[in-house]
């Protein structure tokens, strides 16, 4: 646990979080109880096989989806409880995220893709200074087919960030790229959360990536097995893929 | 094979909204061709049918009076096969129970045995054969509900006469049944009928002589030398000139009729067969680009080319298929009512709607080139697509910032409208093709529009403006002017106009036109001679005003000298300066101030008729005061001849600006649900990621029906001008004899073409939103 662990500290608490899909007859249960804290800055990695409810929670944590029974609380707001109108505000106010597929719109250049958050955040930074902050100044008129995977990666996180979010959710950003870039994309994530102080939770299947977090969490058919704290987090270029 | 069987019906299934719009635009094109070709089968063949059964002429002559014995002379002449003379009088009828006048023409029928040409249908009762007996036309039977057995009254040559219906018959003369003068057949005011012949030409001092003529010719023989002789042989007995067929009112209107109906046969069905091979090209196209993996995979198992082919032309066959069955019963349907409509107008023994294999098989043969023409390109795709393809990852599509973009993005613009205008500009050609298609509805939704509008113009341009009368008195023969006075001292008479008519040819170098040429006053008041601007002109001293269609016809401007050969009297050849020319919608005259004519016919100021404006709470005892008079052959009422022909447009175009609607709707609604869904489809990833980063429902419906408004946006203007187009073709297509539609557009024809397919698009867009609605984001963005 961080040193400071006031409650005001607390950016995220989720208290038996459950997420059931009904599939004909059969009921998957996703999540079978989840209680989970996420501290202000906080580098965590969450880990588990296929299947296990990972992408499940991070997506109830952005946002993108509601729990089935259990409650989330984030800051003061019960986002377990909050409408679509709601959730469309939090996304865009709070929450960055970064796919395994970059999800970069093709019509756009990485300039217009990050603009398109500035132009709706409260308080963002320019697009420019975004792009600055993943090395891509340089690129910032090239469309998503003109641009490398790991590029196309570093515009999503850029996007991501520009917003200033409080919250950064980021699902397999590596799983579609090879390891030299992955490490260069997971370099920029752990900067991006020490300048800004983001709250980062990231999916990974890669357990050396652990090493970079503060906290690594387990889970297991949707159930969190393990909590782990690291005091002395390795920065990206220390680890060995 | 099953396998790929059981895709072909999921994918069927999957896109069925898309499907069916585009059987739909099928269906309609092909509604439109099986409509016109099997009625145009229909009266050709009933046509043909009757004219072979009765003998009908080729040539026809009238004239004033010949004798008899001429006529072994004339049966010499070469070419000609078979003559048949006739004594033919216009008489006035009435019919108990009907107040109206009613104008009739007597025809004869040879004392012993048939006509020899244009034999009469029994269709009940017996041919007349005592002296007072008569055969009447089918349609003016069953408009006063005659029966073989009853009895109406003739004024024939002044002289009462009680006459007993003996048959109810059909004639290949009178097919489409025409009064003189007459715009639209009217059968309670004109009916014609059939008398033996020695009680015809009795009462009409034609004893031994005949004035009407009909001419068979030999098989292949050259009309041509046939009619100078006649015209040289029957000049001295005051032939009007000898003509063909195609002068002869009845079939020159089925035949024009006949002409419409294959323009209509081709040119809708073309438009939106075009339109069908365009939204196959893009549905299967975009089906195609979804499943290259698919298919490379398939490549890999070894499938062959052929069978990948014919996987997806079987695809564009089932959605031909549905289009066409779909297309053939509407049609079927539509034609059984055409044909009803039909049978209103042209008068056949038998007419018969029969669905011809051949029709059925062009049909389907047109839809399937369509559907061919429009997937040829994605199959080829598919033919060349190697396996390996399956092991590479699908690219992002690729955009650039060309020409076009740099000038229609503005900063100012935004991000998501950026987005909208870059994915038109990134497949400009399916975005310029989606444009043309709406446009083509809003095109079509004008023109309907402007055909309404047109006619209507027209009647007020008619009857507003040229025909102030309200009553038309015709005289049974040339009388002189002092007959006017008597009229015009009749109580309710408010003011009186006379006016000579005479048969014409008009000849200019080598073009020549049978028509008549109208004596009126120099400044007529009841009957307008009407300038561009609809100023009235006066009729100059000397010289001829011609209709601009008739002008144009021959080839003359004014100060042209055209030769007129006056068919009346001494048939004169006269020749003439055009003086000026009249806009004039309905029929096809020459004026010339009535003295003038007069001096050119050589005779005193006599007259064939009298324009009247009467008192409206008179006009019935006038009317029956006038009946009585036997020097009267017709009198018509102005109001009733409007009625009818705007009762004709009701029935005939109404009917058609409904299927134009219908059509124009359905395309419009083809191509922007097809857009809007495959926008979506393709989309939906992209989509699922701005509801993420945080945009509203209805910003990102906007990425979505931006685009498909934007194109409705640019097709509206683009549909103004092709209506334009359209109309401006279909007027000049409808430059008739009969009328001519004034090319006038009306505002609210351009509203209506725009808010037709605004409409479409509100429509498809609401059902492809409703459809955004339920998109799962989260399964959105999982797949790549
Ligand atoms: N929309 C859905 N419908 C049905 N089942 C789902 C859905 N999303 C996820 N699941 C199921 O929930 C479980 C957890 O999925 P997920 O959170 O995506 O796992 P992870 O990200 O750890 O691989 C899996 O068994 C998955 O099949
Ligand atoms: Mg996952």
């Amino acid at each position: 646990m961080p040193a400071t662990t006031k409650s005001q500290d607390i950016v995220f608490s989720a208290h038996q979080l459950t997420r059931h899909y009904q599939m004909g007859d059969v009921l998957i249960q996703a999540l079978r109880g989840v209680d989970l804290t996420l501290y202000r800055g906080e580098f965590v990695v969450l880990l588990g096989a296929s299947g296990s409810g990972k992408s499940t929670l991070l997506n109830i944590l952005g946002g993108l989806d509601t729990a089935s029974s259990g409650e989330l609380r984030y800051g003061d707001a019960i986002l377990s409880q909050a409408d679509d109108t709601a959730l469309t505000r939090y996304r865009r106010e709070q929450v960055g995220f970064v796919f395994q597929f970059y999800n970069l719109i093709p019509s756009l250049t990485a300039l217009e893709n990050v603009a398109l958050v500035t132009d709706i955040s409260p308080s963002p930074m320019s697009p420019q200074e975004a792009l600055a902050m993943v090395d891509l100044s340089e690129r910032s008129n090239h469309f998503p087919s003109q641009l490398s995977g790991g590029e196309q990666q570093r515009v999503a996180i850029a996007r991501a960030i520009a917003k200033k979010p409080r919250v950064l959710l980021c699902d397999e950003p590596t799983g579609a790229l090879d390891s030299k870039t992955g490490s260069k994309v997971m370099a920029v994530l752990h900067q991006i959360n020490q300048q800004l102080g983001t709250t980062t939770l990231v999916i990974t299947h890669n357990e050396a990536i652990a090493a970079m977090a503060d906290r690594v969490i387990r889970l297991k058919d949707g159930q969190i097995v393990d909590i782990q704290h690291n005091p002395n987090p390795k920065s990206a270029s220390e680890l060995s893929w | 094979m099953q396998a790929l069987q059981r895709k072909l019906w999921r994918d069927l299934l999957a896109m069925k909204g898309q499907i069916l719009a585009i059987a739909a635009v099928i269906g309609a094109g092909v509604m439109v061709l099986f409509l016109a070709v099997t009625t145009l089968d229909m009266l050709e063949r009933a046509q043909q049918r009757f004219y072979q059964q009765a003998h009908f002429g080729d040539v026809f002559v009238d004239l004033t009076r010949a004798p008899e014995h001429l006529l072994p002379q004339l049966q010499l002449l070469p070419g000609v096969q078979q003559l048949q003379s006739s004594v033919r009088a216009p008489v006035r009828l009435e019919v108990a129970g009907f107040d109206d006048p009613i104008r009739g023409l007597m025809l004869s029928l040879p004392e012993q045995g048939l006509p020899r040409l244009n034999q009469l249908v029994l269709l009940h009762g017996h041919l007349p054969v005592a002296a007072n007996e008569v055969a009447i036309t089918e349609p003016f039977a069953k408009a006063h509900q005659l029966q073989p057995g009853d009895h109406i009254t003739a004024v024939i040559q002044g002289r009462l006469q009680r006459l007993q219906v003996s048959a109810i018959v059909l004639s290949p003369e009178f097919i489409y049944q025409l009064g003189p003068a007459d715009l639209l057949p009217d059968y309670h005011r004109f009916g014609v009928l059939w008398m033996p012949r020695r009680a015809l030409a009795h009462a009409f001092q034609m004893d031994g002589a005949f004035n009407h003529l009909s001419v068979s010719l030999q098989r292949g023989a050259n009309p041509l030398p046939v009619l100078d002789a006649l015209d040289l042989l029957l000049a001295p007995y005051g032939s009007r000139g000898s003509y063909l067929r195609a002068e002869q009112a009845s079939h020159r209107f089925l035949t024009e009729e006949l002409e419409q109906l294959s323009v209509m046969a081709w040119f809708l069905p073309l438009l939106f067969l075009g339109v069908a091979a365009f939204l196959l090209n893009v549905l299967i196209g975009r089906l195609v680009r979804n499943q290259l993996q698919q298919i490379a995979v398939l490549k890999a198992f070894g499938y062959s080319h052929n069978s990948l082919l014919l996987h997806y032309l079987q695809l564009a066959c089932v959605i031909v298929v549905i289009g066409v069955i779909f297309g053939i019963g509407l049609g079927l349907w539509a034609a059984t009512g055409l044909a009803e409509l039909y049978a209103a107008y042209f008068h056949f023994p038998d007419m018969e709607l029969r669905v011809q294999l051949r029709h059925l098989a062009l049909a389907l043969l047109l839809a399937l080139l369509a559907a061919v023409v429009g997937v040829f390109n994605v199959l080829r795709q598919v033919a060349r697509l190697q396996p390996a393809a399956a092991m590479r990852p699908a690219v992002p599509p690729q955009f650039q910032r060309g020409l076009a973009e740099k000038m229609l993005l503005r900063p100012w613009l935004g991000q998501l409208n950026r987005i909208i205008v870059r994915n038109l500009l990134r497949y400009p050609g399916r975005s310029l093709l989606s444009v043309l298609g709406i446009a083509l509805s809003s095109a079509l939704l004008l023109v309907g529009s402007f055909q309404f509008h047109a006619l209507n113009t027209l009647l007020d341009i008619q009857y507003r403006h040229i025909l102030r009368m309200d009553t038309q008195l015709m005289l049974s023969e040339t009388s002189p002017e002092r007959i006017l006075a008597e009229i015009k001292a009749e109580p309710g008479v408010l003011a009186v106009e006379a006016f000579r008519m005479v048969p014409v040819r008009l000849h200019y170098q080598r073009t020549s036109y049978r028509t008549v040429l109208q004596g009126l006053e120099a400044k007529p008041q009841l009957r307008r001679l009407l300038d561009q601007e609809l100023t009235p002109i006066e009729l100059p001293a000397e010289g001829l005003v011609l209709t601009r269609y008739l002008a144009d016809y021959l080839g003359v401007k004014p100060g042209d000298r055209v030769q007129a050969e006056l068919m009346e009297g001494a048939n004169r050849l006269v020749e003439l300066p055009v003086a000026a020319v009249v806009d004039e919608p309905v029929g096809v005259s020459g004026y010339m101030e009535r003295r003038a004519l007069n001096r050119l016919l050589r005779e005193g100021p006599a007259i064939s008729g009298v324009w009247l404006l009467t008192d409206p709470l008179k006009r019935t005892e006038l009317q029956q005061r006038l009946q009585q008079r036997p020097t009267i052959a017709g009198i018509s009422q102005m109001a009733d001849i409007e009625q009818q022909l705007r009762n004709y447009i009701a029935d005939t175009l109404l009917g058609m600006m409904a299927i134009l609607l219908l059509m124009a709707g359905s395309i419009t609604f083809a191509v922007i649900y097809n857009n809007a869904r495959i926008a979506l489809a393709e989309r939906s990833r992209e989509l699922a990621t701005l509801r993420v980063l945080g945009f509203e429902r209805y910003q990102v419906g906007w990425v979505l029906a931006g685009e498909v408004l934007l194109l409705t946006l640019l097709a509206i203007p683009l549909g103004w001008v092709l209506g334009i187009g359209f109309a401006w073709s279909l007027q000049q297509a409808l430059t008739m004899d009969l009328f001519r539609l004034p090319f006038v557009l009306e505002p609210a024809s351009f509203a209506l073409a725009a808010l037709g397919v605004l409409v479409a698009t509100a429509l498809s867009l609401s059902l492809m939103l409703r459809r955004f609605h339920q998109l799962d984001m989260i399964s959105a963005l999982k797949t790549e």
